[in-house]
Parts: C-alpha cells; structure tokens; sequence
C-alpha cells in the first residue's frame, strides 16, 4: 500500500511542477519536447516518412521484377547514373532490396509501432503522468533521428548505400571489393544502425520502468490492458537482443576498418588473397538472427496487443482468454529466443542443431495459434462495430493465420531445404510480419486519432482504404507462394536466365501491379490523415465507448494527462457487455461499488475490500 | 506540352475527388449518420468479409490449377520426393486449419455485426475450450516434427562411401566444379595458390591433384549417391539445385557438404517434360553481389554407361596447363621447398 501512496504523491508534486512553468517555448513544447504524447507523434511522422520511402523502393523493384525488358528511361531524373541504357543497375537493385528492408523492419515498424504507440499508450493506458523519464525518451526519439538522417543520407552517395541485404551478411558486407555498396555506404548503414539501437535501448527501458513503477493506483498486472502487456514484452525482447546485434556490428566494424577476422577466413578476392583466417561468416549468422528472430516478434507484437484491443471494443466482448493471452505472449517471448537458427538449416551448422531448432521452432506455433483463436472467439456472438481500425484488425488476424501458417513449413528444416532464400520465404514473412504489422499500425491510428488529435479521421476514406489495401496485399504476397514453390530464389535482379525460373513472366507482372495499385492507394490514407488533423470531424472524449484509462482524459490531453487527480482502476479493462449492466461497456475507473447489479461472484468479495480501501484515509 | 497536360489532367482529377468527399462528408453532416453509433456500411462489412473468402479461396485453388504447369517438375533425387510428399502433405494440413480459420474469421463479421437490440455475449473465458486447440495444434506439430526429423536425419546423415565425389567452388559471379579423377581424391588446394589459371588454389606438389579435372558442365551418376564438396573462395553463395531438391551455402573458410542420390538422367526428363531443350541447372541462393542472379550453371545426370565414357573422356587439369604446372612444380614441389628451406637454415646460421 505504502508504496502506491508514495507514487500518487509523487504524482501530484509532478503536476503542480508542471503548473508552475507551463508556458514553454514553441522548441521545448514541440520539438525537444519531454512530453511522451509529442515524442510518439515524433515516432509516428517519422515512421510514416520512412513507409512511404520504403513502399516507393519497393515499388521500384517489382518495376523491375514485373516488367525486365521495359525501358526505365524515364526514372533518370529520379535515379541518375543508376539507369545505364534504360535498365537499372542491378547493383543498385540490390541496394533497394537492402533499404527496402531495413526501412520496413527498423524505422516503419520498429521505431514507427512502438516509438508511436509505446510511447502515446503507456502512460495513458496505465495512468501516468508521463514516461519514467522525459528526458530519456526524448533521446531516444533523438537518436532515431539521427539515425534516419544517415541512413538517409546513405542513400544518395556515389557508390550507393549498403547492398548486402538487410541482414548484411559478411564477408559481402565486410569488402569494398565485393561490391559497391559495401564501401561508405555499409559504413553509413553501421552507423545508423547503432544509433538506432541505441535510441531503441533507451525506450525499451523507459517503457519497462514506467509499466512496472508508474501505474495508478489499483492498476495490478492482472488489470493491464493487452496493449500494455505487449508493449512490455516487447520492450523487454528488445532489451535483450539489440545488444547483441550491435555486438554484431561492432565486429564487422572491425573486420571491415581495423584488419580483424571475425567473420574472414581464407579469401581471395579482386585478383589477391587476403590475410584474414580462423573467422567464421557463420559466427555473424548466429549473432545477426539471435537480434533477427526476436526482431519479428518486436514487430509483430505490438501489432497484436493493438489488435486485442481493438477487437473487444469493437466486438463489445471481453477479448477471450486474458490470461491465456498473456501467457502466449510470455511464451513467444521466451522461445523467440531460442529458434534464431531455423533461418540457417542449410548453413553447414551441425544438423543435430538443425534438428533441435526445428523442435523449438514448431513449438512456437501452439501460443501462436492459441492467439489466432483467442482473436475468432473473441468475435464469436459479438456485437460488431466496423470502424476502419476494427476492419484492419481483423485484417490483421487473417494476414497472421496466413502468414504464420507457412510458418510450419519453413520450420521443418527438411523442407527448408527446398525454399530457403525461394520467394516462398518472401510471401511467408510479408503476410505474417509485414502486413499484418503494418494492419496493426494502421489499426492503432485509426483508433487511436481521436486521443492524438482531438478530431476523427473520415470513417468512408477509412473504409476504401481497407478493402482496397486488405485485397491489394494478398493479391501481391499471395501469388509469392506460387513462385516460391516453383523454386524462384529471392534477391534476384531477373529471375529469365534460368530454364527453371523462366515462366511466371504474366503473374510477375500482375503482382507489381497489384503492387502499385495498393501502394496508390495508401496516399489515401494520408490524405485522410493529413486532412483529419486540421479539419476532421471535432471527437468526442471517448468515441469508441472504451474501458480503457485513456478515454477518460479531455480530448485533447495537456501535460500530465489527467487535469485534476489520476483515476484510480477498479476492475480489467474488458468489462464490454455485462450481463446487468446498463451500458455496453464499463470504464476501468467505475468503481464495483457502483455496478452491483453486474457485478459477478467474485467481483463480489472483492467489492466490500474495495470500500474499505475507498474510506480508509490513506487512500487519496 | 504532353507532361503540362497529364499534370492538368491529374490536378484536376484530385479536385474532383475531393469535392465528391466534401460533399459526402456534408451530406452525412445533413443526415445525422455521424450521432448514430453505426453507420449503414455496417452491415456491408460482413457481406464484403464473406464475398472476400470466396473470392480468396476460388482464387487460391483456381490459381493452384493453373500454376502447377510451372512448378517444378518431380524431384530427380531419392530425397528431394520424400520431402515433396511431406511439403504437399504438410500444405494439406494447413489448408485445412487455414480453410477452418478463415471461414470462422470472415462468417462471424456477417453473423454478429451491430444492432442496436442485441448485447453480445459477456463469455471471458472457457478452459477447456482452450485446452482443446492448445492440445490439438501441439498434437498436429508433434506428427509433422517427427516425419520432417526422420527425413532430416537420413538427408544429413554420412555420405555413403560408394558415393562420386565433386567439388563445387563458388566465386563472383560463376560456379567452377572439379572432379577427383581416376584415383577417387582431390588434390589439395589453398587459397593463397589461387591466380587466373589456377582458379582452385590447386596445390600441383599434391599428386592426388594430377588427375583432377575441371569441367564446364557438372555431370551426375544416374543411380549412384553424389557428394558435393562446397566451397567459396570470396563472399557467400549458396549452391541450389532445384530439380533435386538440394540447397547448401558455399562459405569461406569452411567447407561444407550435401549427398544426394540422382534418379533421372536428363534425357529421360526432357522425355517426361516433353521439352527437347530441358536442362538441369545449378543456381545460386545466396545473395553475393551485382551477378547473383546470373551464376547458371548447365547439369547433367548421365545413365551409368554414358557417366563411364564422359569420364574417361575428360582431360586432367594438368594436361591442359602444362607449362604452369611445370613452373609451379618448381616453385612448390617437396624438393625445392627443401632446397629453399635449407637456403634458409644456412643464411640464418651465417
Ligand atoms: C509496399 C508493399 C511491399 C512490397 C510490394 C514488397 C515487396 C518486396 C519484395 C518483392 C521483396 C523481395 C525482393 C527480392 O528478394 O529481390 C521484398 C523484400 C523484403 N521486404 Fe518487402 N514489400 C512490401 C512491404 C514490406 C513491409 C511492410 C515489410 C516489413 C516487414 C517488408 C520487409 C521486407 C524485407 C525484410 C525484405 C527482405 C529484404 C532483403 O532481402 O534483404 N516489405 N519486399
Ligand atoms: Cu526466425
Ligand atoms: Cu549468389
């Protein structure tokens, strides 16, 4: 007890802090802003920027993979000397791929998912006045800024930027010689990166302090939205393995600009054998993907919590299973740590590690697929509210039952074999990470708007955009399945040298079709939310009739959240159509003393205990 | 003037559209629709969710029908249509759990969607509801981990000794393959010999070296187990041959295998696939720079007698270098190494 007191106090002190010199200047307020509300609007414009440039690259390169006789003249002005004789350079293909990728999975949907939404729902969702520390989390934002203005710059330098895929395997990555981008720009790529773990480190550790320390009072564990527990986990994963990536990295730093052989043994290469020996490029490999497997779940996580969310408020149901959620997210955690190898089956690592990391890596499946249901039975004899975050959520659920079900297949190491690094590989993690992420992240805005901006995105606009981006997304991935059985490997700047690889010109081309249209279409959405900003519908303090804490703050909520006290929580965030109750819903902040006629058996006991606690003098 | 008038056209189009959602937005101002907790699209959600599956699952099948004609034909070795079996066996089982989740996802939208006299069904948990599909996909896993292990284990398991040895170099951007010759070994080589002759490092004081041979086709034993001995001498590639279902990454500094048994001569393929022209090709699976994509290499499988006649027919490397060879022999050869060696000793005594 003594210490929630002490943390109320601390609270209130905090808020008259505030009081006192509120008038900040324009820079403090919105640009090196403290305030965890602004610095998750920071994370969501950059992380939309960075969606934007990571979407057009890509639409460059399925340019290039539909259509490979087609003469790209007219992309000169954008891409310069990369256009020789109206192709495109295949090195610089590559380099696309390699940005392509980093982008999405770091800046979109690392630093854009959980920098936006770590940041704008901790606080709100557990009743906080602010992050554990303002100041860390405004360096955090800060050093992904300076991050993304590397890797940005990176992008124009004369010998291109880093080109060895995103997972820069050495010893491409480690010599100049091998190819272009190896050169500046994968020091650049180095760079950013560790800037960016560092700025992820610095949040993950705020968001863990402030879940653990600052929630109000009668916000148990148990009482945590799912939002807040995914975003925990999450931060907790990243706690653990960025460190090891940027190990990683340091090493190829070394390997490439002080003459060490981590990862170089026995090469010759450009005409001249070079010194290094006794290194092991497999070395990398296990380092990169003890970061690269938990990455997935970094990203895809969050995703999820926002979907729980959504989908009960949505469903008017308590989200089906809490605990059993919990626990599988606890579970993905704890494994996603030990199943790094299975992206490494045909290696040469010992096929007695092929054959244990198989096993861990179908055991990952159960909690998935524990969650994939938890989600249909959740709507099960709802009471459904389309709103265009409920339709992307449930987008969502679809995209990662897809998705995760290839899974099974590219776990099993012996059919691995077959479609490693085929573009089976491609539509597996597109379809379970990236799009369903991506959903989650579109998802979390749409829901979300009202509390970041105080007025409604254009539900209708909201609509097109699903429905145009859910089928748009499997009519590009889906197809990816058939190329991938059919054998075509990935990476390839043309697939047409090969007998076997030489069919599916007409699927190819409808795929980047397909591509460009759902790309189009997602200017849409930036239209709407662009417009939405300054002249969207004005929004109501809680227009989605939700439980959780953050709709009980003023539309738009100042510093300090709360204007008066921060309210006190009484009940799980899922009280959604109580039998008794007079509304469909029930705040977390109604006290049970105030719903007797819904209350059940248990909420009973707990009721009288919660009147003492209310008349004790200890309590406010 | 063309660009001008696109650019007008485009503008222009933009315009309208966004009068056409000023004037929606108006009218549902006019209506009232946004006091409503629902609008009348609800309904048309669940309609569109189940028009969805159908269209995914005609569309995944249907698709399927066409495609087959371009997937790869059957697997040219004794593993790759065990693990052909166990991928369409495996397909079949997450189509069914796909099939089963997505028609609950997409029905359920249609079924519950909002109306104004209905609650939904305060229903939080049910635990064995929750056994039950924790038990059942573990079960399922369980089935397809130990078929996949049995495979896994005999794919990786030793080479047989009666097995043809290759070795398989990759570089930027070619593959090279050498063959042990008539003795059945490969001369040592290093990577420090290598220069544009001797594109193997061969090591010419090696005798197990004279017989070897470099082809420019990689020729398989139909019948026999083939091992391939993997190497890269710069980057990473990975050696990919998808009619026999084989995959292994070519490292440096650390040689790596894969053994397999080949089952259908190239002749008797371009019969079953009707294509005169059919060859096997070898291709590379590892990103390793500007020509990736470009590392084709032509295989063959020959029928026992034909393997026979095409290796009596190869020449050895050293045949065809004899003057390198005969200059590196002086370089590296036992003896001079030890004349040399004993330069050396007596400078370092002087
Ligand atoms: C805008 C829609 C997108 C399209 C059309 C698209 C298309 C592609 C294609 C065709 C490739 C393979 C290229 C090759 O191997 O040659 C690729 C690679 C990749 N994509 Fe996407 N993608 C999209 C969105 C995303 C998203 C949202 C993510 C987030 C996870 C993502 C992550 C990746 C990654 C990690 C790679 C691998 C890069 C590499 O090989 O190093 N993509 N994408
Ligand atoms: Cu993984
Ligand atoms: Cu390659």
């Amino acid at each position: 007890m003594a210490t929630v007191d002490l943390q109320i106090h601390s609270h209130e002190v905090h808020a008259h802090d505030h009081h006192e010199h509120h008038e900040q200047s324009f820079i403090r307020k919105y640009i090196f802003s403290e305030d965890h509300k602004i610095i998750a609007k920071q994370f969501l414009i950059s992380g939309m920027f960075w969606a934007i440039l990571g979407g057009g690259m890509s639409m460059l390169f399925r340019l290039q993979l539909g259509f490979p006789d087609a003469n790209l003249d007219w992309l000169k002005p954008l891409l310069g000397e990369w256009i020789e004789n109206g192709k495109m350079n295949p090195e610089f293909y590559l380099a696309l791929v390699t940005m392509h990728g980093t982008i999405m999975v770091f800046f979109v949907l690392t630093a854009g998912l959980s920098g936006t939404f770590s940041n704008f729902l901790i606080p709100l969702q557990i009743g906080a006045r602010d992050m554990a520390s303002g100041f860390l989390n405004m360096l955090s934002y800060w050093f992904f800024f300076a991050s993304s203005v590397i890797m940005f710059v990176s992008i124009f330098i004369e010998t291109g930027p880093a080109s060895g895929g995103w997972v820069i395997y050495p010893p491409l990555s480690a010599l100049p010689q091998a190819m272009s981008g190896s050169g500046l720009g994968m020091t650049l790529w180095l760079c950013s990166m560790s800037l960016f773990i560092v700025s992820s480190l610095l949040g993950s550790i705020n968001y863990i302090t402030t879940v653990i320390n600052l929630r109000t009072k009668g916000m148990s564990f148990l009482r945590l939205p799912l939002t807040i527990w995914a975003f925990l986990i999450t931060a907790i994963i990243g706690v653990l393995s960025f460190p090891v990536l940027f190990s990683a990295a340091l090493l190829l730093i070394f390997d490439r600009s002080f003459g060490t052989s981590f990862y170089l043994s026995e090469i010759y290469i450009a005409g001249e054998a070079l010194h290094n020996v006794g290194g092991s490029p497999v070395l990398f490999q296990h380092l990169f993907w003890f970061l690269g497997h938990p990455e997935v779940y970094i990203v895809l996580l969050p995703a999820l919590g926002i979907t729980s969310e959504i989908i009960a408020t949505n469903s008017r149901k308590p989200i089906f299973g809490y605990k059993a959620m919990i626990g599988s997210i606890l579970g993905i955690a704890f494994l996603s740590f030990i199943v790094w190898a299975h992206h490494m089956f045909v290696t040469g690592m010992n096929p007695f590690l092929g054959s244990i990391f198989m096993l861990l890596t179908l055991v990952i499946a159960v909690p998935s697929a524990v969650k994939a249901f938890n989600y249909i039975a959740t709507l099960w004899r709802g009471n459904i509210v389309f709103t265009p975050a409920m339709l992307f959520s449930i987008g969502l659920v679809s995209y990662f039952i897809s998705g995760g079900l290839t899974g099974l297949i590219l776990g099993n190491a012996a059919l691995d074999i077959q479609l490693h690094d085929t573009y089976f590989v491609v539509a597996h993690f597109h379809l379970v990470m990236g799009t369903a992420s991506f959903f989650g992240m579109v998802a979390g805005i749409y829901h979300w708007f009202p509390k970041m901006f105080g007025r409604m995105m254009d539900a209708r606009l909201g609509y097109i955009h699903f429905w145009f981006t859910f089928i748009g997304a499997y009519l590009v991935f889906f197809p990816m399945h058939y190329i991938g059985i059919a054998g075509f490997p990935r990476r390839y700047y043309s697939h047409t040298g090969f007998d076997a690889f030489s069919t599916f010109t007409d699927l190819n081309q409808f795929i980047s079709v397909a591509a460009f249209l759902t790309f189009a279409v997602q200017f849409l959405f930036l239209f709407n939310f662009i417009y939405s900003i300054f002249k969207g519908r004005k929004a109501s303090s809680n227009p989605w009739y939700s439980n959780t804490l953050e709709w009980t703050t003023p539309v738009n909520p100042g510093h300090g959240n709360w204007p008066g006290e921060v309210p006190t929580v009484y009940r799980w965030p899922y009280d959604y159509s109580k039998v008794g109750a007079d509304d469909d819903f029930i705040p977390q902040n109604v006290p049970l003393s105030a719903t007797l006629s819904s209350n059940l058996e248990h909420e009973k006991d707990l009721q009288k205990v919660e009147q003492i606690d209310i008349s004790s003098p200890n309590a406010q | 003037m063309t660009t001008f008038l696109i650019l007008t056209g485009v503008l222009l189009l933009l315009a309208i559209l966004f009068m056409l959602f000023r004037t929606q937005v108006l009218i549902n101002v006019l209506k009232g629709s946004y006091n409503q907790r629902v609008d009348k699209s609800n309904k048309v959600h669940g309609y569109l969710f189940v028009a969805f599956m159908f269209f995914i699952f005609l569309g995944m099948f249907g698709y399927h029908q066409v495609a087959k004609k371009y997937y790869l034909p059957e697997s040219a070795s004794i593993h790759g249509v065990e693990t052909d079996n166990l991928f369409w066996i495996s397909m079949g089982i997450i189509l069914v759990a796909f099939i089963f989740t997505n028609v609950l996802l997409f029905i359920f939208p249609l079924k519950y969607h909002y109306r104004e006299d209905r609650k939904a069904y305060f229903y939080p948990d049910n635990h064995t509801l929750e056994r039950v599909w924790t038990i059942i996909p573990a079960i399922v896993l369980v089935v397809l981990l130990f078929s996949g292990l049995k495979i896994w284990t005999s794919i990786t398991q030793e080479a047989p000794v009666n097995s043809n040895i290759v070795e398989v170099l990759g570089k930027q951007f070619a593959w090279q393959v050498r063959y042990p010759g008539s003795d059945g070994k490969l001369g040592q080589q290093s990577f420090k010999r290598i220069d544009a002759i001797n594109e193997f490092g061969i090591k010419v004081e090696d005798k197990n070296s004279h017989d070897d041979f470099i082809p420019r086709e990689l020729h398989f034993q139909k019948g026999t187990p083939v091992l391939l001995k993997i190497r890269a001498r710069d980057v990473l590639h990975s050696v990919f041959l998808p009619h026999f279902r084989v995959k292994m990454d070519a490292v440096p500094g650390m040689p790596t295998s894969f053994w397999f048994t080949p089952t259908i001569s190239t002749a008797e393929m371009r019969e079953k696939t009707g294509n005169a022209e059919f060859n096997y090709e070898l291709a590379c699976t590892e990103v390793c720079g500007r020509g990736h994509f470009a590392m084709r290499f032509i295989v063959v499988v020959d029928e026992p007698e034909e393997y026979v006649k095409w290796l009596a027919s190869q020449k050895s490397w050293k045949s065809q270098n004899e003057d390198y060879f005969a200059e590196s022999m002086k370089k590296y050869s036992p003896s001079a190494k030890s004349e040399i060696t004993n330069q050396n000793k007596e400078l370092s005594s002087l």
